[in-house]
């Protein structure tokens, strides 16, 4: 259906399930007791950072997955796409239409610039040079285009902005033609209280025709000659077959889902800084795709999803609540067990997610993907058949 | 290839259970009865620290989070009730914030914009937080600021030195105790006069980016209207490491002084390269050479080490200070942890007392209720005598200390000594001054 085969429809469907579905799907515990008050994710600004920053590494894959060209500076795109959705905010109006469209232009136009340069190098020298790039990109926004990026401060919409296309009773926040974004309904059904934004829900759309896209690029033609390229660049030139443009039309493709990404960052948010280009936003992505699965279609939107995931809640747990969840052990037990788990919460998320990506590469190659699939096959081997495909997609 | 798995029943079916779930929302929830954001309900409120616990500012912000613990249990009742009991304004019993129970959550910034918002959004979405307080750093404040006039919440800001955050960039719901960039300017200009004299020659090397620009400008604003010469202003990259190649041209430039606008840790390396080189052992213009940090803090100064003796710089507070107030805050801050406060510690115990008082006073947690509270409102008792938060601006106007590297420290926290408290008067500036133009403070936001 849709020019799907009938395993990636299912996988279309999962996907697209749970990103409707998500601020049900991600807020398990009732919202009042202490487990929903420390590991619910459903709430809209962290949603529409799975979402967002899902789009941005499918993209990411679609270059990386395909040709195996790493690009190290992939921030540079999600940064770029931002300054000119804020920019279109302060021209125009809050209206999100012209922000995104142009953002994905802009990134688009700068990722065939930096695409051009740095695709004349494969391997390891693309990587730095795309580093470069981005780190050059990073320098410029926060200080010499000062005037184009307010620099440190980042770039915000101000009340005396030109905003000309602002009528007397448009909305004074991000707007789809009226529908503003970060307008939401709370539904409570017994302890639990779901929340639906219009934010989340625009981006979640853009998420599920992004997923699109990219299985109909994976299934491609084009997609066969990109893996072709990653499994043997050479024979294809001896062949006779000129690889660039195809390189060329991925690097953009996948520059344009990261443009599309930035300007969805700056639609749900309208301030922009230039720290999202930074070089350790580009490791992220990277890191993002390997954890999820490098090459696979879901792997990516499940990397970005795990990482915002420990970056917001498992920061935000400290002493105090641990000595909450302990309460009804002794003394000495609860002291003990929150000395043990103190160095992986709080700011120690970033050694939990270390230790995470470090078991994964080890154990897990393939990403969590590859831990599903071997789930899914002890499944198989017990059961019949069709309880396979559900458990390649563990919900998280 | 395409076919259809559509049968009338699953379509029935389907149809049914959409329209139940579409029914369900008229069951919502009188959201916003109260008439702003996150209005606490039952017994407890929940303010959100919001601070960077890893990163360059790491330090600072941990030092923060202790300082606002420290808060939160004296305002529970907890503990000594440490400042509570020398402030100027005694509504707060020890029982929580009208009468409700105090609970906080903390987030992590990481010194970075997006990150801090995502936190604070979350204190704000998910925790149901009524104010959000600290951070380092003016773009992450002016940031976070931002956010929360959006969101409806009061945001105090912490560590934030810049010009902009209560100038360009104010905002209704905002407000920082901390001082700013003129404020170091105006209290450095008498004492550099009376140590350094009216004819020196200043080479500035300055932080790349708005904080590093704002208090360049101040800081030579003041130093000219001396009758120094600012002979060349040079702009450093963040977090450059080495800065060797920016020291070398000094010696040959004909400058006396050297003016190092950065913070944190650039501060640390460029102030111990400036000593390795020599500079301070040489003789321009028949002077000695000298070298000001406009910015200090204690950890700067535990950083440099000896490098600092003899360094001018200006501080908000520090625990060496006399007042009732200040022993009060250090006696119970070092009980609980065992070393002295830092001044980025300080500004965020005060700030949340300040809020926990102005709600107290305004009877109400709505936040046009706290910024009508807090404006213009003036106070005693905070370690910092006399201070006012200014209605046009949301500045907070008080006292400034000049600061020297100790020069002969007899125990590890005595890096820095006091050489004046610059009164008030010395440091205030018009809304509109120039290096302030141009914001709009806006209607305070109570949000929903």
């Amino acid at each position: 259906m849709l020019g799907l085969n009938s395993r990636d429809f299912k996988l279309f469907i999962i996907v697209c399930i749970m990103a409707l579905a998500a601020p049900i799907l991600l807020n398990p515990f009732p919202t009042a007791s202490a487990m929903g008050e420390s590991f619910n994710a459903g709430y809209p600004a962290l949603m529409q950072r799975f979402v967002i920053f899902g789009i941005l590494v499918i993209g990411f894959n679609i270059l990386f997955g395909l040709t195996g060209y790493l690009s190290f500076g992939h921030a540079a795109f999600l940064g770029v796409g931002s300054y000119a959705a804020v920019w279109m905010f302060k021209l125009l109006s809050y209206n999100v239409v012209p922000a995104i469209i142009l953002s994905v232009i802009v990134a688009g136009l700068f990722s065939v610039v930096i695409g051009y340069v740095s695709l004349r190098r494969s391997g390891i020298y693309f990587s730095i040079l795309t580093l470069a790039f981005a780190q050059m990109s990073y320098q410029l926004a926060y200080s010499v285009f000062t005037p184009l990026t307010n620099g440190e401060t980042g770039l915000q919409v101000y009340n005396d902005d030109p905003q000309i296309l602002m009528g007397e009773n448009s909305p004074t926040v991000p707007h789809f033609f009226g529908l503003e974004m970060n307008a939401q309904s709370v539904v409570d059904v017994a302890g639990w209280s779901f929340t639906f934004q219009n934010g989340y829900y625009l981006s979640a759309v853009f998420l599920i025709l992004a997923f699109y896209l990219s299985i109909r690029i994976f299934r491609s033609p084009m997609g066969l000659m990109l893996r072709a390229i990653k499994s043997n660049q050479t024979r294809m030139s001896y062949t006779g077959i000129n690889t660039k443009p195809y390189m060329l039309a991925a690097f953009v493709i996948s520059g344009m889902y990261a443009g599309l990404a930035g300007g969805l960052l700056a639609a749900m948010d309208p301030l922009t800084g230039a720290e999202r280009m930074f070089w350790t936003a580009s490791g992220e992505i990277v890191v993002m795709a390997i954890l999820g699965g490098v090459g696979t279609l879901i792997g990516p939107v499940l990397g970005a999803g795990i990482i915002k995931y420990l970056e917001n809640i498992v920061s935000k747990i400290n002493d105090g609540i641990l000595h909450n969840w302990f309460a009804f052990m002794p003394d000495w037990l609860d002291n003990a067990l929150v000395t043990i788990i103190h160095p992986f919460i709080g700011k120690g998320w970033h050694l939990t997610l270390g230790l995470l990506f470090m078991a994964v590469v080890i154990f897990l190659p393939g990403g969590l993907v590859q831990g599903g699939q071997k789930l899914g096959g002890l499944f198989r081997r017990k059961k019949t058949d069709d309880a396979a495909d559900g458990a390649k997609t563990p919900a998280e | 290839m395409s076919k259809s798995n559509f049968s009338r029943r699953g379509v029935l079916k389907t149809g049914a259970i959409a329209g139940a779930g579409l029914a369900v929302p008229t069951y919502l929830r009188a959201d916003g009865h109260a008439g702003f954001t996150n209005a606490p309900q039952g017994s407890t409120v929940k303010i959100g620290f919001n601070v960077p616990q890893t990163g360059p500012y790491a330090e600072e912000g941990l030092d923060e989070l202790r300082a606002q613990e420290l808060a939160v249990e004296h305002l529970n009742g907890m503990g000594d009730g440490g400042m509570m009991n020398t402030f100027s304004e005694k509504n707060l019993k020890g029982n929580g914030i009208l009468g409700k129970k105090v609970e906080f959550v903390t987030g992590d910034t990481q010194t970075k914009s997006d990150v801090a918002r995502a936190s604070a959004q979350s204190m704000i979405q998910k925790d149901e937080c009524i104010m959000i307080n600290g951070g380092s750093s003016s773009g992450v404040a002016i940031a976070v600021q931002g956010l929360c006039q959006e969101a409806g919440v009061i945001f105090m800001a912490g560590l934030t030195h810049s010009n902009d955050t209560t100038g360009k960039d104010k905002k209704a719901n905002g407000f920082r105790h901390f001082f700013n960039g003129y404020m170091s300017g105006a209290a450095l200009g008498p004492v550099l006069e009376k140590e350094y004299g009216n004819e020196r020659q200043a080479y500035h090397l300055t932080a790349d980016y708005t904080w590093g620009w704002t208090q360049q400008e101040s800081i030579a604003a003041s130093t000219e209207a001396l009758g120094w010469n600012t002979v060349q202003d040079v702009r450093t990259p963040v977090g450059a490491g080495d800065f060797s190649s920016y020291i070398a041209p000094i010696l040959n430039s004909g400058a006396d002084t050297l003016i190092l606008n950065h913070y944190g840790g650039d501060m640390v390396n460029s102030l111990t390269q400036a000593i390795q080189f020599g500079l301070r052992d040489k003789q321009v213009n028949g002077k000695d050479f000298t070298i000001i940090v406009p910015l200090y803090s204690e950890l700067m100064a535990a950083g440099a080490g000896s490098n600092i003796q003899g360094v001018f710089g200006s501080m908000n507070w520090n625990w060496q200070l006399q007042d009732e107030g200040t022993k009060a805050f250090v006696k119970s801050f070092g009980e609980k942890y065992g070393f002295p406060p830092s001044g980025a510690a300080h500004t965020c115990y005060v700030q949340t007392l300040l809020y926990a008082d102005a709600v107290e006073r305004a009877g109400t947690f709505n936040p046009c209720g706290v910024v009508e509270a807090l404006e213009d409102f003036d106070f005693d008792g905070m370690g910092n005598g006399p201070t006012s938060y200014r209605g046009a601006d949301h500045q907070c106007f008080k006292d400034v200390l000049v600061m020297k590297g100790t020069e002969a420290p007899t125990n590890q926290f005595d890096t820095l000594e006091i050489v004046e408290v610059t009164p008030r008067a010395q440091v205030e500036y018009a809304p509109d001054h120039p290096m302030f133009a141009g914001g709009d403070l806006g209607e305070c936001n109570p949000g929903a």
